[in-house]
């Protein structure tokens, strides 16, 4: 099956051995031309109130996320080395931004300091959720070749069992080097920024949400998958483009994209808004100032939205019963 | 000999013909990535006009190229390699050395057949978004178009020699992930994707417009721009994309003969 060409921004090394690597998961067995929505619903009765289910879907997800590893371990220099190109992959990305400046004082109005403190926080923020969500991405071919059912039949959430499909720790290299920037960043700034403990606070605060609202995005474009098993990079445009995006300051970019990231899908709430709250400049495009400390309802928001969506997705799964 | 491989092309025209939605998808991604390209490059040349030699107009029109030639190109993957990779590494490799086709041309035409759809598929409407949405000028002139695409034809073949010689490394490693991960970066990186190679401060630059992956975006880029134009430039341009295709196909061969006596040698 050809893949078109993808934008992997990680190399993913994994990307092409689909279904024979050293896992546990047997490839199209899938029962023939089973209704999905009758094996979600069958194990939803089970698994009772939310709260439980979190719980549930958090322990499966460390349960195959462990499996991996221990998988990942086996061959030590294999690993080492994925995980040193995972961190040079990234590395180059903010080369270029080296470059830029090597020619610039400032780009649109924001020091070298700023732009690598907007660098280290979008960088960070989606690197965990590239480690923790980054599988979701295979899922299109997973649905394809009909190898999802096999997920179906096993009682633990869906979602939990295929975003640690295949755990990757190397992508942990992207998180090392995003933070390597951010305290960069920081050092830098330590004298520039009037820092109070609302800014402190505000940096792992905005991290973490910013992760989390990439999480939700992943999710949403991977319920898209459901109906359109080829569109996964339209999700890319979202996740990579979206990091690439918020490593620039806004006054970049034209107003009505950034009115775009704020209110239509509201990556700017990943580090801009909190960002320049804590630089001590003004928010964009006519966005009220408060704004800045709205990013943990916006990410619960986006989380909300996601799950309905792979909600629905899930529902209208039918299998290729191949 | 010839109708077989023009067989081999036009089949691989016709199997990513068949990936619409992905062609969709992916020009939605192309598009997106080109804007916020577009709006830091318009930020970093009001800062610094004429940096290396390119008015805004044309960095603008770099950008859009280099959407463009993305998938034509191979310039995030030469879009065969895993799948050629795949088959070392499970031994069908064996079935192709059979066919009385050899290894190289056979997988020569079938990109060529997929450089031709993505140039229709996904070439072609990035750089009309782009010069409506950014107002850079589209040459007029045909000759200028037939100069570019000539450069892009060279570029995508530079391209193939580069990922099939990356390929061949399965041979010998048989999980050539790790290969294919660094030649993506630095072809990433050293074919002016991120930023133009001209750019690039001092020695540097003058590294990266001298290896090969300047052949893959930068040299037709140049070519569109009409940098090369007079005095023979355009034989400079095409000379340095021939010489490494030259290069690389010849030491793709290489490693293909030497990979096939180890196969018998090994009894496949």
């Amino acid at each position: 099956m050809a893949e078109p060409t993808a934008y992997r921004t990680d190399g993913d090394p994994d990307a092409c051995r689909a279904d024979d690597a050293p896992g546990p998961y047997p490839a199209g067995d899938g029962a023939g031309g089973c209704r999905a929505g009758d094996e979600a619903g069958g194990y939803r009765a089970d698994d009772g109130p939310g709260g439980y289910r979190a719980g549930g879907g958090l322990r499966a997800y460390r349960m195959v996320a462990a499996m991996w590893i221990r998988s990942t371990m086996a061959y030590r220099a294999s690993f080492a080395l994925t995980l040193v190109t995972s961190f040079c992959v990234t590395f180059f990305d903010f080369v270029v931004i080296l470059l830029m400046f090597g020619q610039v004082r400032g780009l649109g109005g924001f020091s070298f300091a700023e732009v690598a403190f907007l660098y280290g926080t979008t960088g960070t923020a989606f690197g965990i959720a590239d480690l923790t969500m980054g599988s979701l991405q295979r899922m299109g071919r997973r649905i394809r070749d009909g190898s999802l059912d096999v997920f179906l039949l096993r009682p633990a959430p869906l979602l939990a069992q295929v975003a640690a499909d295949k755990f990757a720790v190397r992508r942990l290299g992207r998180v090392l080097q995003g933070l390597l920037v951010l305290v960069w960043s920081l050092v830098l700034l330590r004298g520039e920024v009037a820092w109070s403990w609302g800014k402190v606070l505000m940096v792992p605060g905005m991290v973490a949400c910013g992760a989390v609202i990439f999480m939700a995005v992943m999710v949403l474009g991977a319920s898209a998958l459901f109906w359109l098993q080829d569109a996964a990079e339209v999700t890319n445009s979202f996740t990579y483009g979206g990091n690439t995006l918020l490593q620039y300051p806004p006054t970049v970019f034209a107003q009505d994209l950034v009115k775009g990231v704020v209110y239509v899908v509201p990556l700017a709430f990943v580090n801009w808004l909190p960002a320049l709250y804590v630089l001590g400049r003004p928010a964009p495009a006519g966005v009220p100032s408060w704004a800045a400390f709205a990013a943990p309802p916006v990410a619960l928001v986006c989380c909300g939205a996601a799950a309905l969506a792979w909600r629905a997705g899930v529902r209208s799964y039918r299998s290729t019963g191949s | 000999m010839l109708r077989l491989y023009a067989t081999v092309a036009a089949g691989g025209f016709r199997r990513h013909a068949t990936y619409r939605v992905a062609t969709l998808a992916g020009l939605f991604t192309n598009t997106v990535f080109g804007f916020v390209f577009s709006y830091t490059y318009i930020a970093l040349w009001a800062e610094r006009p004429q940096l290396g030699g390119y008015s805004m107009a044309d960095a603008l029109a770099y950008v859009w190229i280099g959407q463009a030639l993305i998938t034509v190109c191979g310039l995030m993957g030469g879009g065969f390699e895993d799948e050629l990779m795949e088959r070392i590494r499970t031994g069908d490799i064996a079935v192709d050395l059979y066919r009385p086709a050899d290894l190289q041309a056979w997988w020569c035409a079938a990109n060529a057949g997929r450089s031709a759809y993505q140039l229709l598929g996904r070439g072609a409407v990035p750089l009309l978004i782009g010069a409506l949405a950014f107002g850079f000028t589209l040459p007029d002139d045909p000759a200028a178009w037939t100069a570019f695409l000539l450069a892009v034809v060279l570029g995508s073949f530079v391209s193939f020699a580069l990922w099939y010689l990356v390929a061949m490394s399965a041979f010998w490693l048989l999980d050539g992930q790790g290969v294919v991960q660094v030649a993506w970066l630095t072809g990433l990186f050293f074919s002016g994707m991120l930023l133009p190679l001209n750019v690039f401060p001092g020695a540097l630059g003058e590294i990266a417009r001298a290896l090969p992956w300047a052949a893959l975006l930068q040299v037709p880029a140049d070519v569109y721009l009409g940098r090369y134009d007079g005095g023979g430039g355009l034989a400079r341009a095409y000379g340095f994309q021939l010489g490494w295709l030259a290069l690389l196909l010849a030491a793709g061969r290489a490693a293909q003969a030497a990979a096939t006596r180890k196969v018998v040698v090994q009894g496949g």
